[in-house]
């Protein structure tokens, strides 16, 4: 085995070992709060990403997972950001504004 | 005798034809200005009782946001005027609704527990349905200034979400 086919094969192996996220860095979803509602939650967002909540609105609002996963605040034309930490089928609301309501789908 | 709630939102419907049959004449801005923070402070108003009568969790956070969210835009709605040199003008409108909110709160006033809480969350369920129909109908319609037409516009979505909540809220109190 040639120096360079080991080094490549060390390489290989590292990635293989290491954690997810090396592979995959973690990314960052906006998601737009405008009219009183929740735009719909991107697709392959994974644990280690991150969710911008972006309150467009002219009043404060909540992201509250209903499993207790998170709970904040969007005061009224602000971005707060949430770093998703389990996977899972998470169904959220806004504490202010029930009828508010969405749902992520995070996995591993 | 109390006024029942229907006799009560039946007096603000006919306040708001009222206003939009006089003479065929549609309110002016300044007089819209006037009948919807009016609105917004009657509903707060009402929130402030709530929270210091109702002993219901789900009523007092109800009551909670209605105060935060109208405070938010009639402040929003002052400032718009100042920046549009309007000055909000009283209106047989803003004076019905003001009247009959008086003789709501003194009603609600006399109940407690869980009659309270039915009775207020009734009336916001029927006074967020009529304002959000003379906004829909009357109001945005009339009014001429775009940042206020804007401004009214943004309030409805919001206000059609409180009506949402409040019947949601209603419908959990036996």
């Amino acid at each position: 085995m040639s120096l360079r086919r080991t080094i490549l094969a060390a390489v290989l192996v590292g990635c293989g070992l290491s954690s997810v996220s090396a592979v995959a860095p973690a990314k960052v979803y906006q998601i737009v709060i405008d009219r009183v509602a929740f735009e719909d939650a991107p697709t392959g967002i994974k644990v280690g990403d991150t969710i911008e909540w972006f309150n467009k609105d002219i009043v404060d609002h909540t992201s509250t997972a209903k499993n207790g996963a998170w709970d904040v605040t969007i005061p009224k034309q602000k971005k707060v950001r949430v770093v998703l930490t389990k996977a899972g089928i998470i169904d959220y609301y806004c504490r202010f504004h029930p009828n508010m309501t969405g749902q992520i789908v995070i996995k591993k | 005798m109390f006024r029942s709630i229907s006799a009560v939102m039946a007096v603000l419907s006919v306040s708001f034809v009222t206003a939009s049959a006089q003479g065929g004449a549609k309110p002016t801005d300044p007089q819209i200005a006037h009948i919807a923070y009016t609105a917004g402070q009657i509903d707060i108003e009402a929130g402030k009782q709530a929270i210091k009568m109702s002993k219901n969790k789900e009523v007092i956070a109800f009551a909670e946001n209605m105060v935060k969210d109208h405070t938010a835009v009639n402040k929003l709605a002052l400032d718009l005027c100042k920046k549009l040199g309007v000055t909000p003008e009283d209106n047989d409108t803003s004076k019905s609704l003001s009247k009959a909110a008086a003789s709501k709160q003194a009603e609600l006033a006399k109940l407690t527990g869980a009659a309270f809480d039915k009775a207020y969350m009734d009336n916001e369920v029927a006074y967020h349905k009529t304002v959000n129909g003379a906004l829909d109908t009357l109001l945005i319609p009339s009014s001429s200034n775009a940042e206020l037409k804007g401004l009214l516009q943004q309030g409805l979505t919001i206000f059609k979400g409180h009506q949402q909540h409040a019947e949601h809220t209603a419908s959990m109190i036996k």
